[in-house]
């Protein structure tokens, strides 16, 4: 095996600029015992150590020098370039799903096509394009979306037919094609040099490169990076970027102050042959197979084919085992099905002769993207690794966000999809991993339809009402670890076709859904929403009101029992997080935030809050059951069971009461829904979650009652205009440019986050508009479903993309949320959004490469709702004196 | 005409059972983890039989595979009655006054077994009361002869096939005033059966044979591969010290005439089993008790006719070889099973496949390339006849089934072949001895968690 690598490395030419890692690099090559013994000793000190030396930590060494940054030392527990770099396929490829993955390959690719020039080290960049294959109607959709993405921004892209498939190809067999995806632009690299390349051009800037230095753990004080102690010894140093590759997870938890960095390594496989007797040429494009589950690519006018099979080897779950990496062996059985694809894909290379089957680790990751970011729990401590077999495509990209992470305080985009703080503790048990890497590896080539959901590493956090609701027959969906409802599917229908089938298309629940959302508008509905993320935030003094009043941007010093929606914003005015906040006494807080923020919110304002003993912040999400009660009859369900009047008069709109219902005392009740309609949000100390909730049912039941899910509550709300986090509102986007000025105190008598950042805003204007498209042309029947991140046109010009959409049972019609720029038309530089440039343009938004005509609205249709609904009930109450 | 795989499969599965030893507080304190137990017919009806059971007033379980021949009356029999003789001979002397007391005073009897039964496993209810009957006599006898030591297992194994195979031929010779009881007891006498019994305690395992029935023990050795123990003689002509047995036991005279084309007297293939009386009988029983039957007796060729050279009677005996074997912690599996399957693979196969199945790896040997000239194409040929070995595994879920499409369904290279197992299933009746035997199997797993706690 190491025979071919070492031709494969001697294409590299060792030669660096810098004295410093030369002579390091020499002593390790050099036979001698006594250049051995004197290797270049470590610094004492450092701004930031690197560890791993792969593609990773090359790429944040060289991005970091680039911005300015010299004092650096990267750490390689054995040579530059030898783990998984070495190994992997060397394919730079930019059809990616998400418009994030999407730039950081873009730039990527930019990256290694100068880089030879750069350092005067070969990286076997050649642009070959590449070819995706759609065997099914299904995969043609996929990769129309793709494309779609691909080419708003400039990148070029084109769907073929089967017939183009062969003309660029001589070898594909295209008789279960339907159509392909070329990418012209998508390259190949020789990974390991193109490592070594950005190394060279770090060193040149002033990075020390050590070579066999492990990192055995790392010192922190007071919650800090302090020193990084090594087999040679210790480096102090302020920030400590971990890029271990599969082995990250281990060095994650190898200190005192565990680091959590969920990922797990796969076995995977690839094939390598002898050339064909006419080699290919070798900018013959790669193709991918996605239905085949392989790629192949041309090596040495040979072929080289991989792919990512149903059945993954999971390894390294104990741990480290010197004596498995150095057995990690061809295995031709598992190998089978993807050979099978390859030949009959290509029946050609039948008699092509085999050199060599290689087997190497991958490390994959919960869901699917990589991580980077800093530690919650450890300031300092950086991440990036966990790249789902991508790491040449992303490495480039990923390397530079994180330079500027660190450089900048945070990236040039935004970056939450990929930040290590969407995980917790919860993600980083063993078997948790083990099981969700053996999913996820399948889904590289799965087909990602809209709201599929893991199978694995489920149940996990659950509510209390779980089984109950479970019996009634939720179906559920996983967040942050927690389940929730999707839907109840009513008794007797067809409960395994309902959660198998998959499709771009309308799906089966439309009409479970169209029922709650029904029941939800005309009589009170029961959505179980306790995965909530729930602080409480108190002190003896003014402490707490002091900070939360710079830490939100809306005004909290609010009468006690009300409650105030309010964005937690950064220095440029974005949502690091949107949350509701009842000031439960004149020294208390009771903070609402997504589910997905447990982590991110805690660690953000742990860091900002000031250290006093006597402001206290405390996790209570595990403490309390939430439940949903939305619709016009909440109001009779809630007063029936409290004997406490809860008409508007007596209980506005944000208002927070602790009373009881039926038994059980000290319930939190709140009057918002999360949704613009009217209703209840209960907040139930757990042992009290059965009883209320039997109760609230048993009383519901003569005003229709039903318990419903997240999809009736996301079609509402997205009806209604209501942003989420995560979704629709990220740390670049602030409540400026999506319509909610009135969430904003400016003039709250006290300096808070991002408030300057506002002022301007609110002066010059925004550059970007959050608005609402109604579908105009859609058929929802025959029409595929838009999801998210569809372009959007105005005037037949790309100004945005979507970030949520849903079907509005109201409206019979499906409407999409998105964001609207204004590019200058000739130098396309981004111009101030006004009222004006968004009501005056004709829309069109993109679902996978048609479009449809949309009206765009920036407020909602509240007077459209009325009218309905005072019809509807007169509709309700008919029926209920049958 | 070919049979579909379901069609294969509902055929290799008809007769298919498994019992799993119950748990207590989720551990399994038995040396036995369960068995698998099935059986393919090839003579209409089938001449195996097959039981398995639980004894209840001492420790320890019986297994039993049961060949008969010339009818399956004697195998029924058998089936039915041994290990109630087993049984008793292992009960101690209280238990049996206990037992006679009970059936004394018309209370109820503590029950002595629990059968593991297929719901195709009949007992004759007809006959019920005159076995029990003998049974009864036995075990009124072994209170009387009570010595006071305790039951040695071998002994009680080699006494219980003895009495047995004497109240076979004393029912026959005695009886019966009902016609039906008289023919059933006379049928069983006339045919023949072995019989290869296991009785597990323990790490005790020991083995009984009466005739050319075999029982294999898996073992794994260190490096994962599978090595057969041989826990039983086969009593036939292949079997030189038993050729020499039962010539010492015959005058010089009849040395040549004993043993004819491997068979015994020329006609019977085992030399030792149940019932048989035509070869333990002297003449004038035979004769008396044929002319005094019924009919179907008389008219019957078979039964009147006198092997040749038949001049000092018994030629044939029902004791068993008793072999006792301490159970080791690599000592996986008990493989009991009639001639049928030994005549079609060898013992080193059957173990490989049974404990490939049970392990659920298969041992082939990885591929590796190497320096080898080798193309993709032959590869693909190679894995794709590699997987479908495999696959077959996963279409059981016993082990003796697996064992059975195996020694069926195998080709050249050690593959089931769906072709040839169609082939040998769709066999029409009077075809189906000629290619194969009946088959009948089971497979003990044992619990190597308690072995090695011993």
């Amino acid at each position: 095996a190491a025979g071919m690598f070492l031709r494969l490395l001697a294409d590299v030419r060792w030669r660096a600029a810098d004295p410093r890692w030369r002579s390091a690099a020499r002593c390790h090559r050099s036979t001698s015992a006594a250049a051995e013994a004197h290797p270049v000793p470590l610094p004492a000190q450092a701004q930031v150590v690197i560890c791993g030396g792969g593609i990773m930590g090359t790429s944040v060494a060289y991005h970091l020098s680039k911005l300015g940054w010299k004092d650096i030392v990267l750490l390689e527990q054995g040579r530059l370039a030898a783990g998984t770099t070495r190994f992997c396929a060397g394919i730079v490829s930019m059809a990616r799903h998400t418009s994030l993955e999407l730039k950081m390959a873009d730039y990527s690719n930019k990256l290694y096509q100068q880089l030879e020039q750069e350092t005067g080290i070969q990286t076997g960049y050649t642009k070959t394009g590449s070819i995706s294959l759609a065997q099914t109607q299904d995969r043609l959709i996929s990769l129309k979306r793709i494309a779609s993405s691909l080419n708003v921004m400039g990148i070029p892209c084109e769907i073929i037919t089967p017939k183009q498939v062969a003309q660029l190809h001589p070898l594909i067999n295209i008789h279960d094609l339907v159509g392909a995806m070329y990418l012209p632009e998508d390259a190949l690299v020789l990974s390991a040099s193109v490592s070594l390349a950005l190394a060279t051009a770090a060193s040149r800037n002033g990075v020390q490169i050590h070579e066999r230095t492990s990192v055995s753990h790392i010192s922190v004080q007071k919650g800090r990076v302090t020193a990084v102690e090594t087999d040679r010894g210790q480096i102090k140093c302020q920030y400590f970027v971990n890029c271990a590759g599969q082995w990250a997870y281990e060095l994650g938890h190898s200190g005192e102050e565990p680091v959590n960095i969920p990922l797990h390594a796969c076995e995977h496989f690839y094939l390598l042959t002898h050339p064909l007797k006419e080699p290919l040429a070798s900018n013959v494009p790669t193709v991918v197979d996605p239905d085949g589950r392989i790629y192949i690519r041309n090596w040495q006018g040979g072929i080289l084919s991989g792919g990512f099979e149903k059945n993954p080897k999971p390894l390294f779950t104990e741990g480290r085992n010197q004596l498995e990496i150095h057995n990690l062996q061809e295995d031709w059985d598992h190998f089978e099905p993807l050979l099978s694809a390859l030949l009959r894909r290509m029946p050609d290379v039948e008699a092509l002769q085999i050199m060599q089957l290689v087997n190497c680790p991958e490390s994959f990751t919960p869901d699917m993207r990589c991580i980077m970011g800093e530690s919650p729990t450890v300031r300092g401590y950086f991440v990036l690794a966990g790249m789902n077999s991508a790491g040449i495509s992303y490495g480039g990209g990923a390397g530079k966000y994180l330079a500027e992470w660190m450089v900048n305080g945070y990236p040039s985009e935004n970056v939450w999809p990929l930040d290590l703080k969407r995980f917790g503790t919860l993600q980083s048990s063993r078997t948790f991993l083990r099981h969700r890497v053996m999913e996820v590896m399948p889904l590289m080539c799965d087909l990602k339809v809209p709201r599929w959901d893991f199978q694995t590493g489920r149940q996990l956090r659950t509510s209390p009402l779980y089984d109950r609701l479970d019996a009634q027959g939720a179906r559920w969906m996983e967040k942050h670890g927690f389940e929730r409802v999707k839907y109840f599917v009513p008794p007797g229908s067809d409960l395994l076709d309902l959660d198998q089938r998959k499709t771009f298309y309308k799906p089966d629940w439309f009409d479970i859904v169209g029922a709650e959302v029904k029941c939800c508008k005309e009589a009170v509905c029961v959505i179980d929403m306790s995965s909530f993320t729930k602080f409480e935030i108190s002190s003896t003094g003014d402490q707490a009101l002091e900070s939360l009043q710079y830490l939100f941007s809306n005004d909290l010093d609010v009468p006690v029992g009300h409650v105030v929606h309010t964005g937690m914003l950064n220095e440029k005015g974005g949502y690091e997080n949107d949350c509701s906040i009842a000031r439960l006494s004149k020294r208390s807080f009771f903070m609402i935030s997504p589910t997905d923020q447990q982590v991110h919110c805690w660690a953000w304002l742990k860091n900002r809050l000031p250290e006093d003993s006597n402001l206290v912040m405390e996790d209570v999400t595990w403490k309390y059951t939430a439940l949903n009660l939305i619709g016009p009859r909440a109001v009779d369900v809630l007063s029936e069971l409290s004997y406490a009047p809860m008409t508007p008069e007596h209980f506005p709109s944000l208002f927070c009461k602790e009373m009881s219902v039926g038994y059980a005392n000290g319930i939190r009740v709140m009057s918002i829904t999360h949704t613009g309609e009217p209703g209840f949000m209960l907040y139930i100390p757990i042992e009290y979650a059965l009883h209320v909730y039997n109760e609230v049912m048993n009383m519901g039941q003569k005003y229709g009652i039903r318990n419903a899910g997240y999809y009736a509550l996301r079609s509402l709300r997205i009806e209604k205009f209501f942003a989420f986090w995560g979704q629709d509102l990220d740390a670049f986007t602030t409540p400026m440019e999506c319509g909610r000025e009135f969430q904003v105190k400016l003039e709250k008598g006290m300096d808070f986050v991002g408030q300057e950042a506002l002022l301007e805003q609110k002066q010059n204007g925004v550059y970007k508009r959050f608005t609402m498209f109604i579908l105009e042309d859609h058929d929802t029947d025959m029409d595929l479903w838009p999801w998210w991140g569809e372009p959007i046109f105005r005037n037949g010009r790309y100004v945005g993309k979507t970030t949520s959409s849903a079907y509005s049972y109201t409206l019979e019609r499906h409407v999409c949320l998105g964001f609207v720029h204004h590019f200058d038309e000739k130098t396309g530089e981004e111009l101030v959004v006004t009222t004006d440039f968004i009501n005056q343009g004709e829309y069109e938004i993109d679902i996978a490469g048609q479009r449809f005509q949309a009206k765009a609205k920036l407020y909602p249709f509240s007077s459209l709702f009325a009218q309905r609904r005072r019809k509807d009930e007169e509709e309700l109450s008919g029926y209920q004196r049958e | 005409f070919y049979l579909t795989p379901p069609q294969v499969n509902s055929i290799l599965k008809a007769n298919e059972y498994s019992f799993k030893v119950p748990e207590f507080d989720g551990k399994n304190v038995s040396s036995v983890l369960g068995f698998d137990s099935n059986q393919l017919p090839a003579n209409a009806p089938i001449e195996d039989r097959r039981s398995a059971a639980t004894c209840l007033q001492t420790r320890g379980m019986l297994l039993g595979v049961f060949d008969g021949h010339a009818g399956c009356a004697c195998a029924q029999a058998v089936s039915e009655r041994l290990f109630y003789y087993i049984a008793v001979s292992l009960l101690p002397h209280e238990t049996l006054l206990e037992i006679e007391n009970a059936v004394e005073s018309g209370r109820a009897l503590l029950p002595i077994l629990q059968w593991h039964k297929h719901p195709n496993d009949y007992f004759s209810k007809e006959a019920s009361k005159l076995y029990f009957n003998s049974l009864r006599t036995y075990w009124q006898e072994l209170i009387d002869l009570n010595s006071g030591e305790t039951t040695d297992v071998k002994e009680a194994l080699i006494n219980a096939f003895k009495r047995l195979d004497n109240d076979i031929s004393l029912e026959a010779q005695v009886g019966d005033p009902n016609s039906f009881l008289n023919y059933l007891v006379l049928r069983v006498a006339f045919s023949g059966a072995t019989a290869c019994v296991a009785h597990v305690d323990g790490v005790d395992l020991h083995v009984a044979n009466t005739g050319d029935s075999r029982a294999m023990l898996g073992v794994q050795e260190e490096d994962g591969s599978w090595s057969a123990v041989s826990l039983s003689y086969d009593h036939n002509a292949q079997n030189e010290r038993e050729v020499e047995r039962v010539k010492t036991e015959h005058p010089k005279s009849e040395e040549k005439s004993l043993v004819k084309q491997d068979r015994l007297l020329g006609l019977l293939m085992p030399f030792r089993a149940f019932g048989d009386v035509k070869f333990k009988w002297s003449i004038e029983l035979q004769k008396r008790v044929v002319e005094s039957g019924p009919d179907q007796l008389n008219e019957n060729e078979y039964t009147k006719f006198i092997p040749p050279n038949y001049h000092t009677p018994p030629y044939l005996t029902a004791e068993p070889e008793v072999i006792h074997h301490r159970l080791r912690p690599q000592d996986k599996f008990l493989v009991l099973a009639t001639d049928g399957l030994w005549e079609t693979m060898h013992r080193q196969d059957v173990v490989r496949i049974v404990g490939e199945y049970l392990t659920g790896v298969h041992h082939q040997q990885p591929i590796a390339v190497g320096g080898y000239k080798v193309t993709l194409g032959q590869m693909h040929g190679l894995l794709t006849e590699r997987r479908a070995r495999i696959s077959s595994v996963f279409e059981d879920q016993n082990a003796a089934t697996h064992l059975i499409r195996h020694a069926v369904g195998n080709n050249e290279f050690g593959a089931v072949d769906h072709e040839r197992l169609s082939k040998m299933l769709s066999l029409p009746e009077e075809l189906a001895r000629m290619y194969r035997d009946d088959i009948t199997i089971i497979v003990v797993q044992f619990n190597s968690h308690v072995i090695s706690a011993y």
